[in-house]
């Protein structure tokens, strides 16, 4: 199931504190940089994943192991306010 | 935790428990997850390679895989997330069959698929009847969203190592962690032990 | 951590249901009080977390319904016939029930009266939720941004808010359209046509008056929504969308 960045709006408020979906991500494959809201997140798996729009790579990775979140954001080269 | 009245989920609550790992809930659905959008590789472009730390690599065009002995299995399956599905029926190649023949001391493979999706297991885990790449679920050709043209299949162990649109098998002599694997999740995997997380 | 610095929407909480209300014979509204509520902007949504009795939990993300001037908070649910948790909320949720969420989220897709318009709204089946949170929104302030919406549902029986957007309870700056694309009433004289570019076409201000755009539905329905838009020369930044998956929102 195909949905975007608006899907795990809760997942990153708990895990960065603060509302990201309107922070901007830069791909670190592509160099493509969109808004977080816009990415095409994959929800149902074991972990929640978010992939560039341009190019398909991911970019974030959620997975919540024993009650604790974790965030992979080494498919961003850069994660920065509007 | 805040009880919700009332709330039972789509689950069964008859099934036999000791075929239920522990954490496990069975379900009579069969839910898609997915880490990427579903590939659509044309049957034409399609195969199935062995390579890596092999004598010489070896693949087969989807009709010479058709054409290789086939098994039906039934087989229970665990997915990490929780849900799992019993007397699940698959046809499919043992990967016996598909290492037959391959002449190699590596301790280890690498599972990759269309998509860019690895998982990682031990040879061991994938010879001995215990693995194979699937093409048909439930009597019919495994759809796309399952994982068709063809995954694997290998039921042991936790349901991500049971790569979905499986391409191939890197032969390694070291272990290297696929996607879920790198991500914090067990490198193992193994379902009645609970091994769901790194570390567990 | 001091407990002022927590911050907002980090923490489930659970609220009361203080009324249900069937919208359409799939639909229902569900009004909670909640004892910590920070306010939320038109738009935005909750995650809804059911637990069982052994410690199961399901978990989706719901739109707000209600305007943030509205006396509750309602989120309207679909129930959708192979899911598990909207036939819970819409068949056995019951006035007094406690129901745990986190919230207010999602920072994008939000609209008040000070980021002006012209307001198009594009709503796809139950994508219409967050869309009438704005309408709301926008009556309550009595905004005079012109807004558009059009609203695709299968046929009237499956209009949610029926009443309130038939009526058009609005005012006269909100224009409401419907595309009907399964069956119509007698008589019926709205479009009976899915999304394409000259059904849009017609319905949009044209790109130079730089309208913002909020398209809310199934991810096919928005995705070609939005390339449309995008194709008939309106800014990508100024086309706002939030995608539903076939379970949950």
């Amino acid at each position: 199931m195909e949905l975007d960045g608006n899907a795990i709006a809760g997942t990153m408020m708990g895990v960065f504190g603060h509302e990201m979906t309107t922070e901007f991500g830069t791909c670190a494959s592509c160099g493509a940089r969109s808004m977080v809201g816009e990415f095409r997140v994959y929800l149902r798996a074991p972990g929640e994943v978010a992939r560039c729009r341009q190019c398909g790579s991911v970019v974030m990775v959620f997975v919540e192991a024993r009650g604790v979140t974790c965030v992979d954001l080494r498919g961003l080269a850069a994660l920065d306010p509007a | 935790m805040a009880i919700s009245r009332g709330f039972q989920g789509r689950r069964r609550g008859d099934a036999d428990p000791t075929r239920v790992p522990p954490g496990q809930y069975v379900t009579d659905d069969f839910p898609v997850l997915s880490a990427g959008p579903t590939p659509h590789t044309p049957l034409a472009e399609w195969d199935f390679t062995i390579r890596g730390a092999a004598d010489r690599p070896v693949a087969w065009t989807w009709n010479e895989f058709l054409a290789l002995p086939s098994e039906t299995v039934t087989v229970d399956v665990h997915c990490v997330t929780k849900w799992s599905k019993l007397d699940t029926v698959w046809m499919g190649v043992s990967l016996d069959t598909l290492l037959d023949g391959v002449e190699t001391s590596a301790e280890h493979v690498l599972a990759f698929c269309d998509g860019g999706y690895t998982t990682n297991l031990p040879l061991e885990d994938v010879t001995g009847g215990k693995a194979w790449v699937a093409y048909e679920y439930g009597g019919e050709p495994l759809e796309p969203e399952h994982g068709g043209p063809a995954r694997l299949l290998v039921p042991h162990l936790y349901f991500w190592k049971s790569a979905k649109w499986v391409r191939g098998l890197e032969l390694r002599d070291h272990d290297e962690p696929g996607f879920w694997e790198t991500y914090g999740y067990h490198n193992y995997g193994d379902p009645w032990k609970e091994q769901r997380y790194h570390g567990d | 951590m001091e407990r002022a610095a927590l911050p907002r929407g980090l923490t489930w909480q659970l609220g009361s249901v203080v009324e249900l209300v069937d919208e359409t014979p799939r639909t229902k509204s569900i009004a909670l009080e909640l004892p910590v509520w920070p306010g939320h902007r038109a738009g935005q949504h909750v995650d809804v977390r059911l637990t069982a009795e052994d410690g199961y939990q399901a978990q989706r993300s719901y739109a707000i319904a209600s305007a943030p001037e509205d006396d509750h908070v309602v989120l309207t649910v679909e129930r959708l016939d192979d899911g598990e948790v909207s036939p819970y909320l819409v068949d056995e949720l019951r006035p007094g029930d406690q129901l745990e969420l986190r919230g207010p989220l999602g920072g994008y897709f939000v609209w008040d009266a000070s980021l002006g318009g012209p307001l198009l709204l594009l709503a796809g089946g139950s994508g219409v939720v967050p869309l009438r949170a704005i309408l709301r929104h926008h009556r309550v302030v009595e905004s005079t941004v012109p807004a558009r919406l059009l609203y695709w549902a299968r046929a009237l029986d499956d209009v949610i808010y029926r009443d309130e957007l038939m009526a058009n309870v609005f005012g006269d700056s909100v224009d409401i359209r419907f595309t009907l694309t399964g069956e119509q009433p007698e008589g019926w004289r709205g479009w009976e046509r899915w999304t394409d570019m000259e059904l849009l076409q017609e319905v949009t201000w044209p790109p130079r008056e730089r309208p913002l755009v909020y398209v809310c539905g199934p991810t096919p329905f928005v995705e070609k929504a939005t390339i449309s838009l995008i194709a008939l020369g309106h800014e990508p930044g100024r086309v706002l969308h939030v995608a539903f998956g076939p379970t949950g929102v």
